[in-house]
């Protein structure tokens, strides 16, 4: 049996499981990332020396020992990871090869991977636009057909912005179904790694190999979960809500039609819905941009020079901090950083930090009101579709598009982005999200709508 | 008390004895090793490394807060202290600051109990190696992370401290509860216990009380008590001219035997505090506590109290054997095969603490059986007293037998009636003058004799039979 390049590009995660020759795809992998990722620039780093299995790629902030770990940055141009991430470990006992590391905004503090120190990847539907982000080389690699799957991480929508504007699936599961071991953090409470695929099954089934508790991530959680429990089987009966804000203002047109053109496909399937309000969406970008960036402050403290990465001397030791955080950081990571100091700093404490986790306790309180009365709720993943590289320049405009994405890691949820249609040329995508610990059933209903759509067989 | 009274407080660091380091697997015990030879990615914070915490450092933890009489806080949770500094890999500390393990608890010194604010656990930083005379000159500085992430309980007192002496004491007391609970090796010189001490004083006839000093660097129970009083009469000296006390940090400086000021208050940091949020908050059960509590033997003052009750001893006495808690379980097993406390504690007081003294714990070696045999031979009359401290110190040093001694170098006590008869005549017959002396009432040269008999004797002689024979020939009866 001899794959095409074409045929390869096409392959799900569940034919590569049951290909006989993994050689074959490495190779493939390799020559289909040579041919593309000129253009694409999905890659950080392709790893020649993968070995055999099913080729995954690996957003550059996890680690896998030996190879390079960039965040994307300059100040870890450098750097070498000394030991594997906890999925990365698992990922090589299920037989997969690591063909690369994925482009990224840096430290994944971005949503169009245009703040990444090695140049923006761009979209396999339109080379003139971005892939969404933070992890936009692995929603390019899958959509381009370069990988099989990708690991992303989601610290706001970082797996589902991208997923949505390449037209492939991004799931991020419940906080703590996934070991953070390895991956560089962002902002600890709200991280987690996800898969980015070309259907729901695939996500599942990776989800499989990569979830489970950790000894080495105290936030992991023992939980037995078969996430392909759900998976090709008919579900409907549920009782859906549309968060009235899916068609505010701020929603691009065409995306609140795709929103509508859903909300009727899922009545259609037999499933009940409703549009509700959540006014507590007014308040879930400027509570995350209060609590990620005082995580940031922190959590980036150790690129200091001292131990690793990029070193710029000076006469003091004060210089050598500036200088090496000064110019090894780009500016947008050191807007975060500097405004999480601002949050956290003894005097506005309270004013900033203190009240915004109170807040997010109150969206957390919200949501899972709501999952009393209904199984899940509906939004556009983004309130837009891919722009063009170089289109956005002001933070708040970035900022604003996360406004969907955020309350799921705000309280934890899982979360699933799936393609429906395009704007014009450009993919939307739809997220659906669950209560904690609902992942195998929200998993099981966004597969069965992603069959009908994509009319892929359904049991 | 003069019109000047110290206020002092103290903030004490103790680096817990686990097996393991607070939040990942290495080892714990890395006193002496090479440099960056106890490390991981998780203590030198490689990108992607995370904290665990460890259950034993809240085992010990617990240990200490409850001999500290403190209120142990079932929710418990990590925070993280934001700084840079190279010998902190991350980039902050992870400490309790929100939520310590315990609180208002207290420690008796002198019958008077100072105030215990808080206890909570933290991580050690690394240890810097500056390559020149010191951190100003030196051209770079190395770093060893073997100590980073060492668990440290902090406790914090509150300053009810009334003089250097009684700080002094407070930490020599703190010390002998960490080596009783087996929680800490309680070592200053090594750096195993730390104390930071926060001064000021009140002016009683004004009520005016001058601002807080922080001292800092007092690596010995000796420098605590000499590092507060120079502080103390450093302030006291400014209050009396009436001039302005800076609050300030200052270190103690060994060479000078002052006190030097390391930064103002103007320059202290902003820690930035927040939850960490790679950890969830700890609950510890009832179940938990009361488990670990009741690991705890039995602790220094109770001990004192039983040595007093059980050994009639007083409690001076009582309170030297209890201070090293080694000793103290030592004493124990001997009194067990001697069945003598009183003599045995004579014993340790004298002779075994001069020769741990002269040369150290660890060259001794003695067991319990040593004194056990010596005693025998004592109450077997076949050695004198004095030929006993012979025979302990030669025991103790080299470690062969009492008896052995005894019988090797002839020690054995000359009761022999006869033999020593012959040797008083000698004594006599040689020292006519005394004998003359004595017999016109100079009774006092009744110990010229025995010591003569002694001498010849080389010591073995038995007292109360040369005392016997003696009286004989000098008074006949």
């Amino acid at each position: 049996m001899i794959l095409t390049k074409e045929g390869f590009r096409k392959m799900t995660l569940k034919e590569a499981l049951e290909y006989p020759s993994k050689e074959e795809l490495v190779s493939l992998s390799l020559s289909v990332i040579e041919e593309q990722d000129t253009k694409l620039n999905a890659f950080i780093y392709v790893n020649k020396e993968a070995g055999t299995g099913i080729p995954i790629g690996i957003k550059d902030n996890i680690n896998i020992h030996g190879l390079p770990t960039t965040c994307a940055s300059r100040i870890l141009k450098n750097y070498v990871a000394t030991f594997d991430a906890t999925v990365i470990k698992k990922l090589r006992k299920a037989g997969f090869a690591f063909v690369g590391k994925t482009n990224l905004d840096e430290f994944a503090m971005g949503a169009s991977t245009e703040y990444s120190a090695f140049g923006p990847t761009r979209n396999p539907h339109d080379l003139e636009r971005v892939a969404g982000g933070s992890s936009g080389g692995s929603a390019a690699a899958v959509a381009s057909g370069e990988v099989i799957i990708s690991l992303g991480s989601d610290t706001g929508g970082s797996i589902r912005q991208p997923a949505a504007f390449c037209g492939v699936v991004g799931f991020k599961p419940t906080y703590g179904l996934v070991s953070r071991y390895g991956l560089v953090a962002f902002a600890s409470s709200l991280d987690q790694i996800g898969p980015i695929a070309k259907t729901v099954e695939d996500a599942a089934l990776l989800m499989n190999i990569i979830a489970g508790r950790d000894e080495h991530d105290a936030t992991t959680v023992n939980r037995e979960i078969d996430f392909t429990k759900f998976i090709g089987r008919k579900i409907n009966g549920l009782k859906i809500a549309v968060a009235k804000q899916s068609f505010s203002e701020g929603v691009e047109d065409g995306i609140k039609e795709k929103t509508e053109e859903f909300v009727r496909f899922i009545e259609q399937e037999g499933n009940e819905v409703d549009v509700v309000d959540i006014p507590e969406l007014k308040y879930v970008v400027a509570t995350y941009y209060i609590i990620a960036p005082a995580e940031v402050s922190s959590n980036l403290a150790r690129f200091d020079g001292v131990k690793y990465g990029l070193r710029l001397s000076g006469k003091s030791l004060q210089d050598l901090y500036k200088n090496t955080r000064g110019s090894g950081f780009g500016e947008e990571v050191r807007r975060r950083i500097l405004i999480g100091t601002f949050t956290l700093s003894a005097a506005y404490y309270d004013a900033y930090f203190e009240k915004a986790q109170k807040v997010r306790r109150l969206i957390a309180n919200k949501l899972n009101e709501l999952f009393e009365t209904y199984d899940f709720i509906v939004t556009p993943t983004s309130p837009v579709t891919a722009f063009k590289v170089g289109s956005v320049s002001d933070p708040m405009v970035y900022y604003l598009m996360d406004i969907f994405t955020i309350p799921a890691n705000l309280a934890g949820l899982p979360a699933i982005s799936i393609p429906f249609g395009k704007v014009g040329h450009l993919p939307i995508g739809i997220q659906l999200m669950g209560p904690r610990f609902s992942d195998a059933k929200l998993l099981g209903f966004a597969d069965c709508l992603f069959r009908t759509t994509h009319s892929q067989e359904v049991r | 008390m003069g019109r000047y009274k110290p206020i002092i407080g103290l903030e004490i660091h103790v680096q817990l004895s686990t097996k393991t380091k607070a939040f990942c697997n290495c080892t714990a015990d890395v006193f002496e090793l090479e440099p960056n030879t106890a490390i991981c990615p998780v203590c030198t914070g490689q990108p992607g490394a995370l904290p665990v915490p460890s259950v034993e450092m809240f085992e010990l933890g617990v240990k200490l807060a409850t001999a500290l009489n403190c209120k142990i806080n079932e929710y418990s949770r990590f925070d993280r202290k934001n700084y840079f500094y190279p010998d902190l890999p991350k980039g902050y500390q992870i400490t309790q600051f929100f939520y310590p393990l315990a609180e208002n608890g207290w420690l008796l010194v002198n019958g008077k109990r100072i105030r215990i604010r808080r206890i909570h656990l933290e991580e050690d930083a690394g240890k810097l190696l500056h390559a020149g005379d010191s951190i100003t000159e030196a051209e770079y500085s190395l770093v060893d992370m073997n100590r980073c992430g060492i668990p440290l309980a902090e406790i914090v007192t509150e300053p009810d401290i009334e003089s250097p002496e009684e700080a002094r004491i407070f930490m020599e007391k703190l010390r002998t509860i960490l080596r009783y609970l087996g929680v800490s090796t309680g070592d200053m010189e090594k750096g195993a216990l730390r104390c930071d001490a926060n001064i000021s004083v009140l002016d009683t006839q004004t009520g005016k009380q001058s601002n807080k000093v922080e001292v800092k660097n007092m690596n010995s129970f000796k420098f605590v008590e000499k590092a507060l009083e120079y502080e103390f009469d450093r302030i006291v000296g400014l209050m009396e001219k009436g001039e302005h006390v800076e609050r300030e940090t200052r270190g103690w400086n060994l060479s000078t035997k002052t006190t030097v000021s390391m930064r103002s208050k103007e320059e202290a940091h902003d820690y930035r505090y927040f939850p960490e949020p790679d950890i969830p908050p700890v609950i510890l059960t009832r179940e938990f506590i009361e488990n670990v509590k009741k690991t705890i033997g039995e602790l220094p003052d109770a001990r004192i109290e039983r040595f007093v009750r059980e050994y009639g001893l007083n409690e001076k006495e009582a309170s030297i054997l209890v201070e090293e808690k080694a000793v103290a379980d030592f004493y124990e097993e001997v009194v067990k095969k001697t069945n003598a406390p009183r003599e045995t504690a004579n014993w340790f007081l004298t002779e075994y603490f001069r020769l741990m003294g002269e040369h150290g714990t660890s060259e001794l070696k003695v067991t319990a059986e040593t004194f056990a045999e010596l005693f025998e031979l004592l109450k077997q009359g076949t050695i004198s007293r004095n030929i006993a401290k012979e025979v302990f110190q030669e025991s103790v040093l080299s470690g062969k037998s009492p008896r052995v001694i005894v019988e090797e170098k002839g020690l054995r006590q000359i009761d022999d009636a006869k033999e020593l008869e012959k040797i008083v005549q000698q004594v006599l017959e040689a020292n006519p003058q005394q004998v003359e002396a004595f017999k016109k009432g100079k009774e006092g040269l009744f110990s010229f004799f025995v010591g003569q008999v002694m001498k010849e004797t080389k010591g073995k002689a038995n007292p109360k039979t040369v005392n016997e024979i003696l009286n004989k020939y000098l008074r006949g009866s």
